[in-house]
């Protein structure tokens, strides 16, 4: 896609058509100023220290150890994600949502919040997650449909996972809202942000819209925190925008940065900057991260159908790990004896979700009737004794099945 | 001794209800660890490979390759574990090597088994093994066909393979145009003759890239067997007869007109086969089964319809075609074929055949020695209809003609009686309105 489709007047001479562009009077709205190519970057695909001046200074400062710690929680959440997904084709879980490929999106921007900050996450921030302290076998109880959380988002300051599409972002800037409010009735208590994650795919909803008019009007304090891994399911980044995402912002009135979503440290430092911008009464920030979905959209899906290997092999090139461990390496950050010992920290996360998971014992569907109101109600308890009589029905039929079924 | 462990299959998409059993990759004695790859599925919706929930030694594999079974079905027993249970092995990949194998590579395979007409390579395959075995970004296995789910839909109606169709749409994808134009290239000219001779397609052999083996299997297989068995066991016989057909089409004309056929396809194909009913009727030993020490006369009539298909010849047959009315009998030719044309012919549809008809005449052919179909002892060849020379009472005027060959078990069918029973298939061809008798 060429810089011409970019052109924010939208009125393309091809075709043979005598309108041309719309000029530069005053009143004709210039051209974006982020293009495709354009991003934050701190740590190149090779692994090579990027100069920033802006960003490059939060990562400056930064000691051996966090960075070490970025790599230890990517791999361990990418350890983590196979285990899960393993567990899945295992028939432990209904479904899994793959996150490899965006660890460095998620790690980068989780270790940029503070404690008292809050996450609204999609159904994919698992790295997020891992970087809030959560018990990551917590996040497989929905997947294995026993709850319809998992956890109490109150002791991590990290929100449910949302599957409405978008619908956390409209949740995200009330809550930033009530922040504001708290801070407004108690000058004491402690500045906090909000982080608000959604997908390209997302971008296109209503609600997202919504959520940025009300985050400009109250001057929120929200981070937008737009994983672009460009599909939407089956449907490409090019068919969602004509532009990247980033410059939608400035339709809102408030910043937007574009990063390179594969590049933790970069990630880390526009979060970084966001949420300070945040915190500080200056109002919502957007981030694109740009990245890809290296896997299925979720275990139900098959990528193979929709895109060709080639654009995969492309990104993997550009892969979030490698590329930190490739500067650690360098650097003389980290040694033989660091990347086993995460290897090893992450095989023993895995076996602790295995067995966290099969000891979570079956769904109860009954309960899901018991707890749709707080007291009985006609209409339940004539869909749980249909339920009751269906199930009789199957177990019936199961029996004969397996009287008369081959071994 | 430790008890040992089944592993049912599971339902690894939303709602999937079945798999097939692809390949096994551990075999009984092996021994397995946690999230060792056990098979390959393919589900309605790709080909996913299963890690083993259990560690321990295959006992037993409960399902064979090629089955299509439900999801909850043991598939796999195994037992004693010979390492601690719950220490995992990292399944697909290790967390630190990203690049090679990765965990979440593409969930190999293709989409529902009905447009799974070519399947493509897997990971791990010979071909994706030779390539370049050290390499971080080793060749990934070549993707499938891009298409959306309507385009595959055609296709599949159309029975044409994806993978044959040339792409242009966005990121190679096959589109509805494309998928069209390919069917109009089709018709006009043999498939695919234009770089036919420049390499073979499938796999070659190693020493001539131009020699391209096809495995002999499923119905290729079968039809093989078949004929064989039929054609050296059966002394075939076969006689041939031209018949003067013009009556045929023109009441094939007025049925197509008349009220009561309205909707129902009527081809000549039908007014031959109520005359292939009638004609063994009056000479029932053509309805019989050879059994090497009886003779199986039939008072009922299976009428075998032979039918290209996409997955290879198919024989399925009208069930007691005798009781049917000539509507009752166009419905049903029809929705055979649609059946069969659909790949959705089902076994029982091909069992129990008393007698076949083969309709050659609609690839334009004139007529031919077929072979009898095992366990029946008479085939009627249908030829193509078409406008000849004819003499009528001395004057050579055109006139619809087809020839109608026969092959026939002369252990059990005469020269006479073979005779006999084409020559009054030949009598309703002529005249239609014999049926009235």
């Amino acid at each position: 896609m060429g810089a011409a489709q970019q052109s924010a007047t939208g009125i393309g001479s091809e075709n043979g058509t005598r309108v041309g562009p719309a000029g530069a009077s005053a009143g004709v709205l210039q051209p974006h100023t982020v293009g495709e190519r354009d991003m934050v970057q701190l740590l190149d695909a090779a692994g090579n220290r990027r100069h920033e001046d802006t960003f490059g200074p939060y990562v400056d400062e930064l000691d051996a150890e966090t960075l070490r710690g970025f790599y230890r929680d990517m791999a361990v959440v990418r350890r983590f994600d196979a285990e899960a997904t393993a567990l899945q084709r295992q028939g432990e879980l209904a479904l899994w949502v793959p996150v490899v490929g965006q660890e460095a999106a998620q790690i980068g921007s989780g270790r940029a919040m503070r404690p008292a900050d809050y996450a609204f996450p999609t159904y994919r921030e698992h790295g997020v997650a891992l970087t809030r302290g959560l018990d990551l076998a917590d996040l497989l109880k929905l997947f294995r449909g026993i709850s319809n959380g998992g956890w109490d988002p109150r002791e991590n300051n990290f929100h449910l996972y949302t599957l409405v599409l978008a619908a956390q972002t409209l949740h995200a800037v009330g809550y930033a809202m009530g922040i504001q409010r708290d801070a407004a009735a108690d000058s004491a208590s402690e500045p906090a942000a909000v982080v608000a994650y959604f997908g390209d795919g997302a971008s296109s909803e209503g609600d997202v819209h919504e959520s940025m008019v009300f985050a400009a009007s109250f001057n929120a304090p929200v981070v937008f925190f737009c994983q672009n891994n460009n599909w939407a399911i089956s449907v490409p980044f090019e068919v969602q925008s004509k532009v990247p995402l980033v410059n939608r912002a400035g339709g809102y009135g408030f910043p937007g940065i574009r990063v390179d979503g594969n590049d933790v440290l970069a990630v880390y430092a526009v979060t970084q900057w966001a949420l300070d911008h945040a915190r500080s009464g200056k109002g919502p920030v957007l981030i694109e991260a740009s990245t890809y979905r290296v896997g299925a959209h979720t275990t139900a899906d098959d990528p193979t159908k929709y895109r060709a290997s080639a654009e995969e092999e492309a990104w993997r090139a550009k892969d979030p790990l490698q590329r930190l461990e490739t500067y650690l390496r360098a650097e003389g950050l980290a040694d033989d004896d660091f990347f086993a010992q995460v290897k090893n920290d992450g095989d023993e996360l895995a076996s602790h979700v295995r067995r966290a998971t099969l000891a979570l014992g079956g769904a109860n569907i009954r309960q899901k009737f018991a707890t749709v109101y707080a007291e009985a109600h006609p209409l339940v308890a004539e869909e749980l004794a249909w339920f009751e009589n269906y199930e009789a029905g199957f177990a019936a039929a199961d029996t004969q099945t397996s009287q008369g079924g081959a071994a | 001794m430790s008890t040992s462990n089944i592993f049912k299959l599971p339902d690894v998409g939303e709602g999937l209800v079945e798999a097939e059993i692809v390949a096994w990759q551990v075999k009984a004695g092996d021994i397995v660890a946690v999230n060792d790859v056990l098979v390959e599925i393919e589900t309605a919706k790709s080909i996913v490979e299963l890690p083993s929930p259990y560690a321990g030694v295959v006992a037993e594999l409960l399902v064979a390759d090629g089955d299509t079974v439900e999801v909850g079905t043991p598939i796999i027993r195994i037992g004693g574990s010979a390492a601690a249970p719950e220490e995992s092995a990292s399944p697909a990949t290790p967390a630190d090597v990203p690049a090679e194998a990765p965990a979440m590579k593409p969930l190999v395979g293709s989409g529902p088994k009905a447009d799974a007409v070519r399947r493509r390579p897997r990971a791990g395959s010979p071909a994706a093994v030779e390539a370049a075995p050290a390499a971080p970004a080793a060749p990934a296995p070549a993707n499938r066909v891009l298409a959306k789910p309507p385009v595959r839909k055609a296709a599949k109606d159309l029975g044409i393979n994806l993978a044959d169709v040339a792409p242009t749409g966005l990121r190679g994808e096959v589109t509805k145009k494309d998928l069209l134009s390919h069917r109009d290239q089709q018709a006009a000219g043999p498939a695919a003759a234009g770089d036919f001779w420049a390499h073979a397609p499938g796999p070659a052999v190693a020493e001539d890239p131009r020699i391209e083996r096809i495995k002999v299997k499923g119905v290729r297989k079968a039809t093989a067997k078949a004929m064989v068995d039929s054609a050296f066991s059966a002394p075939h016989v076969s006689i041939f007869v031209d018949v003067d057909a013009s009556r045929t089409m023109e009441f094939v004309k007025r049925l197509k007109v008349s009220r009561d056929f309205e909707g129902i396809k009527v081809s000549p194909l039908l007014i031959l086969a109520k005359a292939v009913i009638w004609a063994a009727a009056r000479n029932p030993s053509v309805n019989a089964t050879w059994t090497g020490d009886e003779i199986i006369i039939k008072h009922f009539m299976n009428l075998g319809i032979a039918a290209a298909t996409p997955r290879g010849l198919m024989v399925p047959n009208i069930k007691d075609a005798q009781e049917l009315s000539l509507k009752e009998l166009a419905i049903a030719l029809n929705a055979l074929a649609t059946t069969a044309r659909a790949g959705k012919t089902q076994p029982a549809d091909m069992a129990g055949g008393s007698l076949t008809v083969t309709n050659i005449g609609a690839l334009g052919i004139d007529t031919g020695t077929p072979i009898i179909n095992p366990g029946e002892v008479a085939i009627v060849a249908f030829g193509t209809i078409k406008q000849k020379p004819w003499v009528v009472e001395g004057e050579v005027v055109p006139r619809w003609v087809t020839t109608l060959g026969g092959s026939f078990d002369h252990r059990v069918v005469d020269g006479d009686l073979s005779a006999r029973f084409m020559a009054d298939v030949a009598a309703i061809m002529e005249e239609p309105a014999l049926l009235l008798d």
